[in-house]
């Protein structure tokens, strides 16, 4: 109540003010309360950033700079870093490693969940909102609980320590989600368009790829923005299912603690290089990530 | 190329959407669906399609029962009331893609699709993509798409709905010439009793999934079957006034007597409903045996350049249909007339039992 009494006050007075300046005063107000949102989005950017820029930063110097004193830009700028990760075969092969189960992920999810979401969106069965509520619950349960499961059966069929068995591992919550996503995207084309194109005598599979899915390209976009962030920062399966040949890179960085103390300059250039995919796929789909997060639905 | 359908029955979840409805139409025709929105309009289209198989009952094609034939292999284009086209193809492509999928030679195809884009007056816009075009153009551009391959049976479900008025009228004189050169089935569903009369051919009129009437577009105007027929086919809708006949006069309402027409006296003296058209109820007496009524004004309603009077009189409301724009204030009293020779009469069961006599070409309205 004194609050409220408070601002009707304030906002007399603000009206008495207001109804005395002069145009060129008011211009000048509007431009001094823009320049402090400007102020204020910079300061929040400058924390956000801070982290990223230090890792840069770090990435850029000698072991010895980092340790040795607090610098705000690399007094001594080498590349040494970067260069130990791109010729040493055991660091390299980590990113690939990774990018190939990550790419294999992505392909088996896509190829599962679009037939899977088109009937869900299409077609009404016994059982289908349950099925497709059941779905989701998949994600409700943390991976570290299928962790025992998964290494015992890869390691007796064989699959322990491959690329497929990570992407097959980690389907088990992409598939879900791009279902999920997809859903909302396909629910949003009109079915009319289906049934045109049925009377216009297209094949149901020449309809799907050569009308329905340029229709949901940005849903498909979407979702493998987010197959791709689940799979690239998950280490904990990754980790677990492989040993050697298929390690992925943020196994490959625990390397960098030794006896010997830890080699933090590459264990930065790794950290920054680890970012560029994930800044190019988001760059990829800036536009539309905000309607996935809403599983599609607008 | 004949389309029979017989004793259709649809049935979704346990609720009727079609009940019983036997229909046959002729080649080269163009039929008119009438009804109100839920009359089964669409579902009837869908299951002429073949997008649905009946629950009951058989459709057959040129003698041939097509009833269970997907929709692929029936010969059939569809223009629907939203704006269907493929987004990801040019105006073009869109188009050519019913011959496209059949492959058709393709010098054929530009020539057709060039043809046909003339028709529409879409030619300039054959590079772009459906997104960039207006509402009306998108509309023509799917009627291109229904109009290039010599389907058999094209179904138009309410395509002008999304329009404005001034392109609805034009796209419909449009369609109308697009259909005389055709030998094939057209069927047009519209809400629209004036669109129904506009587009003439046949018409039947459908109410809660049940055929009321089906005839020439004419007849069933002037002729109608029954009460409800009656009222689905007339803009404002037909006056329906309760009155009983006796062997000289009729009674509306218990108090208003007049004499009635020669004609109506065959008629077995009893209750029944009389139904007066819109139009034909005037402010100024047009014959000396016109009866007048002391009315009070609800509302008058303008739609273009004819006014809506709705009126009240003691016991029952009436709607005038007047040429040009009135005012009138709210409850203001009026004389209106209107001519007793022009009566319909339908028994308490519904059924047209008198149709008034045709008077020279003035009872159109």
């Amino acid at each position: 109540m004194s609050y409220q009494l408070e601002n009707t006050q304030r906002g007399e007075k603000y009206n008495t003010i207001y109804s005395k300046v002069t145009p060129a005063q008011r211009r000048n107000r509007s431009a001094r309360s823009r320049l402090r949102s400007r102020l204020l989005l910079g300061l929040y950017l400058a924390l956000m950033i801070l982290p990223i820029y230090w890792l840069i930063n770090m990435s850029l110097q000698t072991n010895s700079e980092i340790l040795g004193s607090m610098t705000l830009w690399p007094q001594n700028l080498t590349f040494d870093n970067y260069i130990g990760i791109f010729t040493n075969s055991s660091w390299y092969m980590g990113y690939v490693n990774s990018i190939l189960y990550v790419a294999m992920n992505m392909l088996i999810t896509i190829c599962v969940a679009l037939p899977a979401a088109y009937a869900f969106s299409r077609y009404t069965f016994i059982g289908d909102k349950h099925l497709f509520f059941w779905l989701l619950t998949n994600l409700m349960a943390p991976p570290a609980v299928f962790l025992l499961p998964y290494f015992q059966l890869y390691y007796s069929v064989g699959l322990f320590d491959t690329h497929i068995a990570v992407a097959l591992a980690h389907c088990l919550f992409n598939i879900p989600l791009a279902i999920w996503i997809l859903e909302g995207f396909m629910s949003s084309v009109p079915k009319e368009i289906d049934e045109t194109a049925y009377i216009d005598g297209y094949s149901f599979p020449r309809f799907f790829v050569k009308i329905f899915i340029p229709m949901i390209r940005s849903g498909i976009g979407v979702t493998l923005f987010f197959l791709f962030m689940f799979s690239w920062v998950e280490l904990l399966l990754a980790r677990t299912l492989t040993a050697t040949d298929a390690q992925p890179i943020g196994m490959i960085m625990t390397r960098t603690s030794t006896a010997s103390g830890i080699d933090w300059g590459t264990l930065a250039a790794a950290g920054v290089l680890t970012i560029i995919p994930g800044i190019l796929v988001v760059y990829f789909v800036r536009n539309h990530i905000a309607k996935g997060f809403a599983l599609g639905r607008t | 190329m004949s389309l029979h359908l017989q004793n259709i029955d649809h049935i979704v979840n346990g609720v009727p959407h079609i009940s019983g409805i036997d229909l046959a139409l002729e080649p080269g025709s163009f039929n008119v669906l009438l009804g109100r929105t839920l009359a089964g309009k669409t579902t009837l289209m869908r299951l002429m399609a073949g997008l649905e198989p009946p629950t009951r009952g058989k459709i057959i094609m040129d003698g041939k029962d097509v009833t269970n034939v997907s929709v692929r292999k029936r010969n059939v284009s569809m223009v629907y009331q939203q704006f269907i086209n493929y987004p990801s193809l040019t105006v073009y492509d869109n188009i050519a893609s019913p011959l496209n999928l059949a492959k058709h030679p393709k010098s054929d195809i530009e020539k057709r699709v060039g043809e046909i884009a003339e028709m529409l007056h879409i030619e300039h816009l054959l590079n772009r993509y459906p997104q960039e075009l207006s509402g009306g153009q998108q509309q023509r551009t799917a009627m291109g798409r229904a109009l290039i391959k010599d389907a058999d049976v094209i179904l138009f479900d309410e395509p002008l709905v999304n329009l404005d008025y001034k392109l609805r009228e034009e796209l419909r004189d449009e369609l109308r010439e697009l259909f005389k050169a055709r030998n094939c089935i057209a069927v047009y569903a519209t809400t629209e009793p004036n669109e129904a009369l506009a587009l003439g051919g046949n018409t039947a009129v459908l109410h809660e999934g049940r055929l009321l009437q089906y005839g020439p577009t004419e007849q069933v105007y002037r002729e109608p079957n029954g009460r409800f027929s009656a009222k689905m086919f007339s803009e404002p809708p037909i006056n329906i006034v309760p009155g009983r006949l006796t062997d000289t006069e009729i009674t509306f309402d218990q108090t208003l007597h007049f004499p009635c027409d020669e004609k109506l006296k065959r008629l077995e003296p009893g209750d029944y409903d009389f139904g007066v058209r819109a139009s034909h109820l005037t402010l100024q007496p047009q014959q000396p045996d016109d009866l007048a009524l002391d009315v009070h004004v609800d509302v008058a309603e303008i739609s273009g350049s004819e006014t809506f009077l709705h009126v009240h009189h003691e016991r029952f409301p009436l709607v005038l249909h007047l040429a040009g724009i009135h005012q009138f204030s709210v409850n203001e009293p009026l004389k209106v007339y209107f001519p007793t020779h022009q009566l319909y009469a339908f028994d308490k069961q519904g059924h047209t039992v008198h149709i008034p006599a045709r008077q020279g070409g003035a009872a159109h309205g």
